[in-house]
């Protein structure tokens, strides 16, 4: 019996067989948002009319036996730095606030043609900078599990919709852990493609050579189906890469990995990370040998130094990207009285309509940026840059992927992080992939004991390779499921209507 | 000493055209102080023989083929601007100033 907990995967086989309709699982997923979203506050928008439009569209296409794409029909949410034609697009600012795009990003075009049907955009931090959503504009979202909790950052509302059972996929985007950090405080799935491996086009820039939209899910093969949809060369996106995409949805049903190689990386785990977490992630890799892997433990020197250098390269980068908020073209403007100039209207509009983590990183960019300080800042970090392809070059010559935490704690309280290095710190383990380009992945690997909150088990693939992740991912999710009898999401709270 | 000033940052502020407040700046400079003492270390770690890496794949100079295609109208363009007119947007004066 399809409900809103089956996986996507199980929807898709619901919808073929014809057991039900996409409309009445787009009512279904509607349903339970109106039920618990007001404690969740996943979505900032809900597009309910276009959805069972899109919906109505896959059901008569699949009445006509017209071809259909695995994910045809099922419900999917959308996080807000992403365009769609015509839907508010905030991306968690003041700054865009009433703004409804004129073009679909490219993700979003691929969405609508291959018939998954977008219930409406969830909450993020502001310009996805944060680990939290506490920066949005629009208020945090809660995470299911504890509701006083953060879901993580910057995409914390995809993830907090898909552990919360509001949709079954969502889309998020990593510049530093954004999709991976949420994956792991949820309990759920989430997948940084390679750089380059899903266009940009259309989603609201914060540090181009880090940015990177990806699948989140509950479950690896969700992700990997997810991840075929979105991901392809766009010439649109001068940076996105030019070759076959990753056969992931192969992989993840491998469920093979007998005499792989695990490269345990020696410096993401110990100091700072929270002792459930660590005992969890051990948990994980017991999985992955009984299941055949072999571990061997690799040594990245320079991992010690890439939070440093992402927070100089991402405030660099957003310094000068967040300079097309002008208030010129679109978005707001503050203090038009007829009277003031152009430069003195746009700082203001600025002040306005940015938060305070916003600023804080424009002005930092723009020091790192400045004459004087350019090649001490930004100089350096771009060479401990290339020093962190070296070690994963190195690394991976030992091994077939990588394996860490994804976040060195479970969910904190929200407003308990006041100090804003503090909060970098959450970025520790995730930040390194986004440096490289490589790709990442995040998977549940049990509770911690002392607080009963979701774990993330990081898992590290080569430039391009991301069909080991899902290989890996998947045959540790099996492994793991075997061990428990059930998804680590029916130990959640049940969320309720009121 | 700091590495940065109240006075740096009402610089940069006006560089990055924000408006901010006194108090603002106060707690601005305290915390890019802190942070900059925090990512200094980036230097580190590298020799002179390292070189920059500014983007994680070496490509250079895309171009698409040259040819007319559909794009948004005016109207579309137009139509997330806070002021337009005639078909333009229509920005506050830029003339008259410093």
């Amino acid at each position: 019996m399809t409900s809103i907990r089956s996986t996507a995967s199980e929807m898709s086989a619901a919808l073929a067989a014809g057991t039900i309709t996409s409309v009445e699982l787009t009512e279904a997923h509607f349903a339970r948002i109106e039920d618990v979203d007001s404690d969740v506050h996943a979505f900032l928008y809900l597009d309910k009319a276009g959805a069972l439009a899109q919906a109505a569209e896959s059901d008569a296409k699949r009445s006509r036996g017209e071809a259909q794409s695995p994910l045809s029909g099922v419900p999917l949410a959308l996080k807000d730095l992403l365009t769609q034609k015509g839907i508010p697009t905030t991306c968690g600012s003041k700054m865009l606030e009433g703004w409804r795009p004129p073009y679909d990003s490219t993700v979003v075009a691929k969405l609508k043609s291959a018939g998954v049907v977008i219930l409406g955009k969830t909450n993020m931090d502001e310009f996805a900078m944060g680990s939290s959503t506490e920066n949005s504009a629009y208020g945090p979202s809660h995470n299911p599990w504890d509701l006083t909790r953060i879901p993580g950052g910057s995409g914390g509302g995809s993830a907090a919709a898909i552990a919360a059972f509001e949709a079954p996929l969502a889309i998020g985007s990593d510049t530093g852990g954004s999709i991976r950090q949420p994956a792991a405080v949820t309990g759920t799935v989430g997948v940084k493609p390679t750089y380059g491996g899903v266009s940009r086009y259309g989603l609201i820039a914060f540090s181009s050579s880090l940015d990177q939209a990806g699948p989140c899910a509950r479950t690896v093969l969700d992700a990997a189906l997810l991840h075929e949809v979105i991901a392809g060369h766009d010439e649109r996106d001068s940076t996105s890469i030019n070759a076959p995409v990753p056969q992931v949805v192969k992989a993840a049903k491998k469920l093979d990995i007998k005499g792989m190689k695990i490269g345990v990386v020696k410096e993401l785990q110990g100091d700072g990370f929270q002792a459930g977490v660590l005992e969890r992630f051990h948990d994980g890799l017991d999985a992955l040998v009984s299941a055949g892997a072999e571990l061997v433990e690799v040594s990245c020197p320079t991992f010690d130094y890439a939070l440093a250098a992402y927070y100089l390269i991402a405030p660099s980068e957003c310094s000068s990207n967040l300079a097309r908020f002008d208030s010129m073209r679109y978005g707001i403007r503050v203090g038009d009285d007829g009277v003031r100039g152009a430069e003195e209207i746009m700082n203001l509009t600025r002040h306005e309509g940015f938060g305070p983590e916003v600023k804080r990183r424009i002005i930092l960019g723009t020091y790192a940026l400045s004459s004087g300080y350019y090649d001490a800042y930004y100089g350096s970090a771009q060479k401990v840059r290339t020093l962190l392809m070296r070690d994963f070059n190195a690394a991976f010559a030992q091994a077939d992927v990588l394996v860490s935490p994804t976040a060195p704690t479970t969910a904190f309280k929200i407003g308990a992080i006041e100090d804003p290095l503090a909060m970098y710190l959450n970025d520790i383990a995730t930040i390194p992939v986004n440096m490289a380009g490589i790709g990442g992945m995040s998977l549940p690997c049990g509770l911690a004991p002392e607080d009963g909150l979701p774990v993330g088990f990081q898992i590290m693939a080569p430039a391009m390779r991301d069909d080991l992740m899902y290989q890996v991912g998947g045959a540790l999710e099996a492994t793991l499921l075997a061990k428990w009898g059930a998804p680590i999401l029916d130990l959640a709270p049940v969320l309720a209507a009121k | 000493m700091a590495a940065i000033s109240r006075d740096d940052v009402a610089h940069l502020a006006k560089l990055a055209r924000i408006e901010m407040s006194e108090a603002e700046l106060d707690h601005l400079a305290k915390e890019l102080d802190v942070i900059l003492g925090a990512v200094a270390r980036v230097q580190e770690v590298a020799g002179a023989d390292v070189p920059p890496t500014s983007h994680p794949i070496p490509v250079n100079n895309v171009v698409r083929e040259d040819v007319v295609r559909p794009s948004l109208t005016q109207q579309e363009a137009l139509s997330g601007a806070p002021a337009q007119a005639d078909g333009r947007f229509k920005v506050p004066q830029i003339l008259g100033e410093e």
